[in-house]
């Protein structure tokens, strides 16, 4: 597909939309159609609004169109000894960085590097009125008006049509290695916990089935030198697991029953649920498997100061919320947020919390 | 005021000291005076009183009290800030938290620290680093500094090209809304559901909502650093040596820049050994393991020789890293011996205009006939360029002032902002509305009566009213299309 500019008839479209009161369900590739509550209304594809605007490597910033594809993004940054340093999830192949961003997904390197949120420097919109605006810019250092920019990251599109996006991307690593360990669950959140307390290169972890993965990244030196410190095996090519576990390809990820992912304070004992875990983000994200009941998952995991997400429904009932429920007064200040930027309520409504 | 006013001030100012512990409330005209500013002390103005409570319950009680008597609240921290946003209101009460200044806990396991927005940035480091952590936004007054004032300002520091800003720094806030009601937003853990309130508070100026509790995320400290000092006969050089660092790959943890009069202050002022002669030197820190640290000094070193370094020094210990590094941070002081006074400037831009911008920045000064002296986060594009001027003579803080609009018009037609890390406050209302069109000012106007509809936290501040822009002529029109013509301009 060729790049093309749809934005004045995105724009025609939202106009008339908001006129008419008629929902839209904002859509790139469909890849994370998944994720989220179900949101009724007329699709609006914003696939075909894309092309990368600018990019310039020595200014650590690349701005797209929405529906640009993440692997067009990461193949030119690539060339360039560049990446997207939250590594972001793709779910299905025509990805775009649209979508990406409007879900805040990050990936493996998310607890060494930041969230999808901290490579956000600005954003072009069309917001619920049809009107098309401009928050934060281009450059690295920006705390001119409020951040709306972050905020869309996450926002699942229910603020605004995404039309624009400029990233901070980072150097590609000159080096990256990947160790294994076995280890059962509690001995991988202990030494995870040592290991994330000192100035080690740690870029990724995770634990499975006993087996614990550890990625190390950056100057040769510090790399070879952690290595020969921490022991394990290295693990090479092929044998890394870390784009199948970004992309839910891993086994752990193929099972029937509702899948969770626990957000809980790093070093926290694993909750006392029954079901099969994966841990990634030195014990900060944990993939909880299981059938039991959603109030149970959400409390154990409050309870820890956390909380928890259906993310993969698997015949969970249609009834419980996907992300956890909003205490009243942040729930009112959401609402009114939702009313400022999308006052007919047109913007993949529900698609978030069903309130709004 | 009316003598309406002044009873219903006076009832005010019964309520609050009834809320407060008995040094809680300064009322007393003389008292007030150390609270007329901030760290931008052209603008002053006196407070009906100053609330200085120990407890977020007492800053609850203060909101709530001001919100039913619907008289505006300012928040202060430490009073460091470069833009006017403490500044107080003449008809409201000012809110310092500065005693709410205790570490409640730190968590070495997960690496986080809840503090009380009254303590010190650099305090929360110092507390922090017999765990091996640290907290890593470093203003440069963070030895002053409150983190609740970092949070409202979404502070930077010289080394957030590696580490990031405030926002990239926080994983939760306890918030009181202007009519006292609490709030949590973010969490212990990551990605709080909902939207990123935590992102959109974050540097919103006081606006939105009153800091009581922070949880900062820390970072594992540095085992070495080292410093490289690299000498140029031409800006443009040297601004191409920091375009060609980054391109190289290399992040390091600060990449600063001096021009001639910067250097040549800093030189008399902290004999630092500064080479006198060049135009701009670099400043460049590396941080990490050791031999992470000597392979990445050895790649810069590569680069800045490649562009034509007059002279390179690379630090060997910590106490020559702190003789490089003590010029830069006498900058400020020291160009302020060169003039009674002077104006720092806060735009951002993107590296690659930065030769450019800076060489229009040369020009201004001369068409102004002030002296301006640079010194800057070269590395994130951050500009900090300091007019030289001398506010008794008729006339020049005006011109100073001017002048400044000029740089960050400049900054902002470059692809930059007015502001990379000291906010908008009263000083850079006008600028704002170069960068911003109306639409937007209206939709940050209407994010701020979301959280605060009555308008009583910190107003006037941070965003410019869509009048105040058609008056200065300085609307940001897109597409040709002049916003708002029913407006009047003058």
């Amino acid at each position: 597909m060729a790049d093309a500019d749809l934005s004045q008839a995105l724009r025609t479209r939202l106009l008339h939309a908001a006129a008419a009161r008629r929902p839209l369900v904002i859509r790139g590739s469909g890849s994370k159609d998944f994720l989220g509550q179900p949101s009724a209304g007329e699709p609006l594809e914003v696939g075909g609004h894309r092309g990368v605007m600018r990019y310039a490597p020595e200014e650590l910033v690349l701005t797209a169109r929405a529906g640009t594809p993440l692997t067009e993004i990461e193949a030119l940054l690539a060339q360039h000894g560049q990446m997207l340093a939250f590594e972001p999830p793709h779910f299905g192949a025509a990805a775009t960085l649209g979508g990406t961003v409007a879900c805040g997904l990050s990936g493996p390197r998310r607890a060494a590097a930041g969230a999808c949120r901290d490579f956000v420097l600005g954003v072009q919109i069309i917001d619920g009125r049809g009107r098309v605006l401009r928050f934060g810019g281009e450059v690295i250092k920006n705390v001119a008006g409020y951040d709306l920019s972050r905020l869309m990251a996450g926002a699942f599109g229910t603020l605004g049509v995404l039309l624009q996006i400029s990233l901070k991307v980072l150097p590609a690593p000159r080096c990256e290695r990947t160790l294994a360990f076995e280890s059962d669950l509690a001995g991988a959140l202990a030494r995870l916990a040592e290991w994330a307390r000192r100035p080690l290169p740690l870029s990724a972890s995770a634990w499975v089935n006993g087996r614990l993965w550890l990625r190390l990244s950056g100057a040769q030196a510090a790399v070879a030198a952690a290595a020969r410190e921490l022991g394990g095996e290295t693990v090479d090519g092929e044998q890394e697991p870390w784009s199948a576990l970004r992309e839910h390809r891993h086994p752990f990820f193929a099972r029937s029953r509702p899948l969770w992912r626990l957000s809980l304070p790093p070093a926290l004992p694993s909750p006392k649920l029954a079901g099969g875990w994966l841990l990634e983000w030195h014990g900060a994200q944990r993939w909880l498997d299981s059938d039991e009941p959603a109030p149970a998952v959400r409390a154990a995991a409050a309870a820890a100061g956390g909380h928890a997400t259906l993310f993969r429904r698997n015949g969970a009932a249609a009834a419980i919320p996907v992300f956890a429920p909003l205490p009243p007064p942040l729930l009112a200040l959401h609402r009114r947020l939702k009313t400022v930027l999308d006052p007919c309520g047109i913007l993949n409504p529900g698609r978030l919390y069903a309130e709004f | 005021m009316s003598a309406v006013a002044t009873n219903r001030s006076a009832a005010l100012l019964r309520q609050l000291a009834a809320v407060l512990p008995a040094d809680g409330l300064i009322a007393a005209s003389e008292a007030l005076a150390p609270y007329e500013c901030d760290g931008l002390s052209a603008y002053r103005a006196r407070p009906l009183a100053v609330a200085l409570p120990h407890s977020a319950g007492q800053v609850a009680a203060v909101l709530r009290l001001c919100h039913a008597a619907g008289v505006p609240v300012v928040a202060r921290g430490a009073g460091t800030g470069l833009s006017g946003g403490a500044l107080p209101r003449t008809d409201g009460v000012l809110l310092s938290l500065a005693r709410l200044n205790s570490i409640l806990g730190i968590d070495p396991a997960n690496r986080s620290a809840r503090v009380q927005p009254g303590v010190r940035n650099l305090a929360i480091s110092q507390a922090v680093a017999p765990h091996g952590l640290f907290y890593a936004p470093d203003p440069s007054s963070q030895i002053a500094c409150s983190i609740g004032g970092n949070v409202a300002e979404n502070a930077g520091g010289v080394h957030c090209l590696k580490y990031g800003l405030t926002t990239h720094n926080l994983l939760k806030l306890q918030l009181l809304l202007a009519d006292g009601t609490p709030l949590s937003v973010g969490a212990d853990a990551l990605d709080a559901p909902g939207y990123d309130l935590l992102a959109l508070t974050t540097g919103s100026e006081g606006l939105l909502a009153v800091v009581t509790e922070v949880v900062v995320k820390l970072l594992p400290l540095p085992p070495r650093a080292r410093v490289l000092l690299a000498a140029f006969d031409s800006i443009e050089a040297a601004a191409t040596a920091v375009a060609d660092v980054i391109a190289a790959g290399i992040v390091p943890a600060g990449l600063e820049m001096m021009d001639r009069l910067a250097i040549e202050a800093a030189e008399a002022f902290a004999r630092c050994g500064y080479p006198p002669d060049a135009a701009a030197i670099l400043l460049c820190e590396c941080d990490g393991t050791g031999a992470e640290v000597d392979e990445d000094i050895e790649r810069v070193s590569a680069v800045m020789r490649a562009r034509g370094a007059t002279q390179l020094r690379v630090s060997r210990d910590e106490r020559e890293r702190a003789a490089f590094w003590a010029g830069r941070k006498a900058a400020f002081p020291a160009v302020g011996r060169l003039a009674p006074d002077y104006y720092c400037i806060d735009g951002s831009i993107p590296r690659r205009v930065l030769a450019a911008v800076l060489r229009r920045i040369g020009e201004l000064s001369d068409e102004y006939g002030l002296r301006v002296a640079n010194v800057f986060h070269a590395g994130d594009g951050n500009l900090h360029p300091l007019i030289l001027y001398d506010a008794n003579q008729p006339g020049q803080l005006e011109r100073t002032e001017a002048l400044g609009v000029e740089i960050l018009k400049l900054c902002v037609d470059a692809g930059g902002s007015v502001t990379g890390e000291h906010g908008v406050g009263v000083e850079k209302l006008t600028a704002m509305c170069h960068q911003f069109a109306a639409p937007e000012l209206e939709t940050f106007h209407a994010i701020k009566r979301a959280f605060d509809p009555a308008g009583l936290l910190n107003p006037g501040k941070a965003v410019p009213t869509l009048a105040r822009c058609a008056e200065f002529g300085a609307l940001h029109v897109h597409g040709g299309r002049l916003p708002h013509p029913e407006l009047p301009r003058f």
